[in-house]
């Protein structure tokens, strides 16, 4: 009799979970599907699941018109770019932070935080001028400049709960027979820290390549990422669903997969380590 | 001695970031104060005339300041309520025996990593066309007529759509934290009689209120300034429907170039993220020395 109570309830709460979880996702697979359909077939009613002539004419036709490699390089190169440089000014911060930290630590990283609490609107137009003055409008330089910036607080925190679950015991053993601090960081730090460098990498990769604020108001097509790019299907004559399914495909594909990678990193990279 | 050395030396490896980030900060904010109150417009260059608190004075008496902060609160508001609501309902039924569940996390998460103007845009056109869409189909085949969602319930529409984007983030931060749950505690009180609902009003939720807080927190940080969903679906309208402050703000600058007055805007929109802000750092602050 309890054994038949758990098997039902088995039962029940896996249907319901993979109903809720289908529409969740939902709107991404009807994406997909559209995208492989022709446009006739997209605009469809009633909709078509499966059974539609299916095409990869759309991705072929996104590359052609509009240049979508171009984009896409960008969005590898803004998000890459403002990533790797903020880890480079983060890690000698956070390490300084975790392993020797002083009264002042708590406060810093807390400003730090706080930081990242502005709107960005508060800023755009001292920000939106001195682009302009200084010709960083459509640069990458410029928006590499300001995403590394906005994302430079989640980098340090995350780093710092990091780094801060290597146990110290180990560096002092290092010290005392004889490692400089370089060779500390290179050769005993830096092998603990991968997988947390790793993790913050990751998020902060995800970060950047979907921010749509900045990107949208700094840049218009030669610096523009795939978020500004995607945009531009937003305009009345650009009305195509099944290009527009592909080109969002191809945009989302990348992130989607590094995100399921890193899922688990998510919770507390996004909570700034005040949930695990 | 060595101590002191340690220190100098971490000061140093601190100082680039703290530098950086006290430039990001200060220059503009400091920038944003002047322009604010100056009649600056970019269509009338050269004209830099001080005029006191006048930008700010329009601003708040604009109706249409009002109108975007009454939708940026509903924005707000109705976001959290669906996302922390549905947020605990799906995390506590992907905490009961699920077959698959790695699978099920996955498709539940997928949403979060959508980009902000994809996400918009596939709603606007494959699932909420009034024609066309993927609703209007379900409507007409339940024998209802289809909504006009962006002509009939704009902001409602908005809501939906970033709605979307951040239930997933709740469910998987409820989900981590109700995963840290102690499961004796929950049997023990099974074993004491204890009801599913009261176990779950005395026990699982006021594990969840400091997650829950978090959640709230956050969201509200990055729901304040919403911007690309409106940007690619309403511009803002129908009339000032969907404005939001961030969207005010920004058309006020890059739209009708009034720098002053989007100054003044500006700074207003970081008095008010202030005041979220204070909260969350207190509560994070306090999760430091666990």
């Amino acid at each position: 009799m309890a054994r038949k109570r758990t098997t039902t309830r088995i039962v029940v709460s896996t249907v319901s979970a993979w109903v809720v979880g289908f529409i969740f996702f939902f709107p991404i697979l009807w994406m997909i599907l559209t995208s492989f359909k022709t446009e006739l077939d997209a605009f469809s009613i009633p909709p078509k699941f499966l059974f539609f002539h299916w095409t990869t004419e759309n991705y072929a036709t996104v590359q052609e018109r509009s240049n979508y490699v171009h984009h896409a390089l960008n969005s590898v190169i803004l998000a890459g770019g403002s990533t790797l440089i903020a880890l480079l000014i983060a890690v000698p911060a956070a390490y300084a932070m975790a392993f020797s930290p002083t009264k002042r630590t708590r406060g810093t990283l807390m400003w730090m935080l706080s930081t990242k609490m502005m709107p960005p609107v508060g800023v755009l137009v001292p920000i939106y001028l001195l682009f302009r003055d200084f010709n960083l409008l459509d640069s990458r330089i410029g928006l590499i400049a300001v995403l590394c910036l906005g994302n430079l607080p989640i980098v340090i925190w995350m780093l710092f709960t990091y780094f801060k679950e290597i146990p110290k015991d180990i560096l002092e053993a290092a010290r005392m027979d004889g490692a400089t601090i370089g060779k500390e960081m290179v050769y005993i730090l830096m092998p603990m820290a991968v997988p947390g460098i790793a993790s913050t990498l990751l998020l902060n990769v995800i970060l950047a390549w979907n921010e749509a604020f900045w990107t949208l108001n700094l840049t218009t097509s030669t610096a523009a990422p795939l978020t500004v790019f995607i945009a531009s299907y937003s305009s009345p004559e650009g009305l195509f669903w099944a290009k527009l399914s592909a080109a969002s495909t191809l945009a989302i594909a990348p992130i989607l997969i590094i995100g399921w990678f890193s899922q688990k990193q998510l919770v507390r990279g996004l909570t700034f380590g005040a949930v695990k | 001695m060595a101590t002191r050395q340690t220190h100098m030396l971490g000061r140093i490896l601190i100082a680039p970031s703290v530098l950086l980030l006290f430039i990001w900060m200060i220059v503009p904010l400091v920038m944003t104060i002047y322009f604010s109150v100056l009649h600056y417009d970019l269509l009338n260059p050269g004209v830099h005339d001080f005029i006191g608190f006048e930008n700010y004075y329009y601003f708040l008496t604009d109706p249409a300041f009002l109108a975007s902060l009454k939708n940026t609160l509903v924005l707000v508001g109705s976001v959290l309520i669906i996302t922390v609501v549905l947020g605990t309902l799906v995390a506590l039924l992907m905490d009961q025996p699920v077959i698959g569940r790695n699978f099920v996390r996955l498709m539940v998460i997928a949403p979060f990593f959508v980009m902000p103007t994809v996400s918009a845009l596939v709603w606007k056109n494959l699932l909420m066309h009034p024609v066309s869409g993927f609703f209007a189909w379900i409507a007409t085949s339940l024998g209802f007529r289809p909504i006009d969602w962006f002509a009939q319930a704009p902001l409602f529409s908005i809501i939906l759509i970033v709605a979307w984007q951040w239930l997933p983030f709740a469910t998987l931060i409820l989900l981590t934290a109700l995963q840290s749950l102690d499961e004796e505690q929950k049997e023990a009180a099974e074993m004491d009689g204890a009801h599913a609902f009261s176990t779950f009003f005395y026990i699982t939720l006021p594990h969840l209120a400091r997650p829950i807080t978090v959640v709230i927190l956050i969201e509200t940080i990055f729901l304040l300034s919403v911007f690309a969903e409106i940007f690619v679906t309403t511009g803002g309208g129908p009339g000032l429907q969907t404005t939001n402050i961030a969207f005010l703000i920004y058309s006020q600058a890059l739209i009708q170039y009034d720098v002053g007055g989007a100054s003044a805007g500006g700074l207003v929109a970081v008095v008010i993220a202030n005041i979220v802000a204070i909260i969350l750092v207190r509560l994070v602050g306090k999760n430091l020395e666990t």
